[in-house]
């Protein structure tokens, strides 16, 4: 019965940070200081990360599926692939991945630190609202740091492709730039923003704020001591990822189901 | 026997408190009442549930059975909006001082200036370096807090706790790492400002010094209830072996 009550004990914690959050998003002017502190921390120093695998997958994705097109002689489709790729979903999902790992670490690290010297506790003494002192500023971070470096990773990914295309497999740049522009240009509904790059994005958003309720959720509830934190730690990348994959799966049905 | 200052208005009362973390049992049947401007000391073995029953005056824990009453709230069952405002009027000095590490030591004593009141910032300022002049930490608004000693941060702490001139305080061993000097003037500062201001308090120590300076009343705990109570100097001079033993022994 344990094993059952304390995962669900956690799920409820997350769902209920969530809904305190989306509670006070008016507080966010408030918290402009550490919001700007939050990008800072959260986007600044993870960006070479992002824009190196980001330049390196896209060159993967174009050696690999073009040395296969052009054993068919199809190896100009070689820009279609790649800007789709990087758009649907590897720009969105490698940049949550980084960002899990890095920003989400280090948001369960920083929260379960002050959880377990009693710095949260302070804060609720002080009659100090901590999920709007602290959650709202890094969710709010995460939900706009996430699509910003995805738009920046697909960036380089397609420029990281197009360099492949054209070293390794002969395809001239401004064939290239066509095709990459050409398979962007399926219209959204109701935005004037290509589907595949809208979609993109709003997995971006939505998978920054699951990072971020996660792995403050795991800061928040850490007790005891310095492994306290370690576990949180590793909890808090752990659930982020799974939950990433499990909903890039869903969200990618409900965009692209026929 | 009211100390001067000290009215019968009953401001915390722990009525047949229970308190279990898992099988290890904390507090049994825990009965203590602290009345309005009263300076109550709580003296006992390291462990045994001190820390833990001031936190249930401020509605960190909850009992298992029982019930803490502050200012006539229940405290398991107070609303949330009656708990902000209740607090307010609370301060608390945790015992490594629970500073905010990101904030300077300023910014953390103004942090519920800040957040709870719409004082000016050269009101905030000047707030801040009052308490910090209560403390002997003058001049140290802009330090961080990992570079100060554990003696310093506590009396940041201290400061912090003191800084929205609270009606009731807790102080969760307030000398800590200070050296004696500097401990007997805490002690000081805790006897005055709880005669001049009339607060009312619960100390958690384990020194008879601070005891002898600002008990109105003493309280051993010993097995999760109150094990002997009585004025500084009816323990001293008391005659029951296993409050001597207490006395005479560092508890730590």
């Amino acid at each position: 019965m344990n094993r059952l009550a304390q995962p669900l004990a956690s799920a409820g914690y997350r769902v209920s940070l969530f809904l305190s959050v989306l509670a006070r998003l008016h507080h966010v002017a408030k918290r402009r200081v550490m919001l700007m502190d939050q990008l800072y921390v959260g986007g600044f120093k993870v960006l070479h990360v992002v824009l190196l695998v980001g330049v390196s997958m896209g060159m993967v994705v174009a050696l690999q599926t073009g040395l296969e097109l052009a054993r068919i002689g199809q190896q100009n489709s070689i820009g279609t692939l790649v800007a789709l790729s990087m758009a649907r979903e590897m720009g969105p999902f490698i940049t949550a991945i980084i960002v899990a790992a890095a920003s989400g670490s280090s948001i369960a690290a920083e929260l379960g630190t002050m959880a377990v010297s009693e710095e949260l506790d302070a804060l609720e003494v002080l009659s100090i609202d901590r999920t709007s002192y602290l959650v709202v500023p890094r969710v709010v971070s995460l939900a706009l740091l996430c699509p910003t470096l995805t738009i920046l990773c697909d960036a380089v990914g397609i420029i990281g492709g197009g360099f492949v295309a054209r070293s390794q497999l002969g395809v001239e740049l401004p064939l290239y730039y066509d095709t990459v522009v050409e398979a962007l240009q399926q219209p959204a509904e109701f935005i004037p923003v290509p589907k595949d790059v809208y979609c993109g994005l709003f997995k971006s958003f939505v998978f920054g704020i699951v990072i971020a309720v996660i792995s403050c959720a795991a800061g928040i509830r850490a007790r005891g001591g310095a492994l306290a934190v370690g576990n949180a730690t590793r909890a808090a990348v752990r659930d982020s990822i799974i939950l990433t994959i499990i909903l890039n799966y869903l969200m990618t049905w409900f965009f692209y189901q026929q | 026997m009211n100390a001067e200052g000290t009215s019968d208005e009953v401001v915390i009362s722990y009525e047949n408190v229970d308190k279990s973390f898992g099988s290890k049992v904390v507090l049994q049947d825990l009965s203590l009442q602290v009345r309005r401007g009263e300076t109550l000391v709580m003296m006992g073995p390291s462990g045994i549930g001190k820390s833990v029953t001031l936190r249930h005056a401020v509605g960190l824990l909850h009992p298992d059975q029982g019930r803490v009453v502050v200012e006539g709230h229940d405290m398991s069952t107070i609303g949330q909006d009656d708990l902000i405002e209740l607090r307010r009027r609370m301060g608390y000095l945790f015992q490594d001082g629970a500073l905010i590490n990101w904030l300077t030591v300023g910014e953390n004593i103004a942090l519920p200036l800040r957040e709870n009141t719409n004082m000016t910032d050269a009101e905030i300022e000047e707030r801040v370096a009052e308490k910090l002049g209560l403390v002997q930490m003058d001049g140290t608004q802009e330090q961080m807090p990992p570079s100060l000693s554990g003696g310093m941060r506590k009396r940041v702490g201290l400061a912090r706790a003191l800084v929205t001139n609270p009606e009731i305080v807790f102080f969760d061993e307030p000398n800590t790492g200070l050296d004696p000097e500097i401990s007997m003037s805490v002690n000081h500062l805790i006897r005055d400002i709880s005669e001049r201001l009339n607060i009312t308090s619960i100390v958690i120590t384990h020194l008879v010094s601070c005891v002898m300076v600002v008990a109105d009343r003493v309280v051993l705990i010993d097995q999760g209830r109150v094990f002997a109570e009585g004025t500084a100097e009816e323990f001293i001079h008391s005659k029951n072996e296993r409050l001597q033993r207490f006395l005479a022994k560092p508890f730590d």
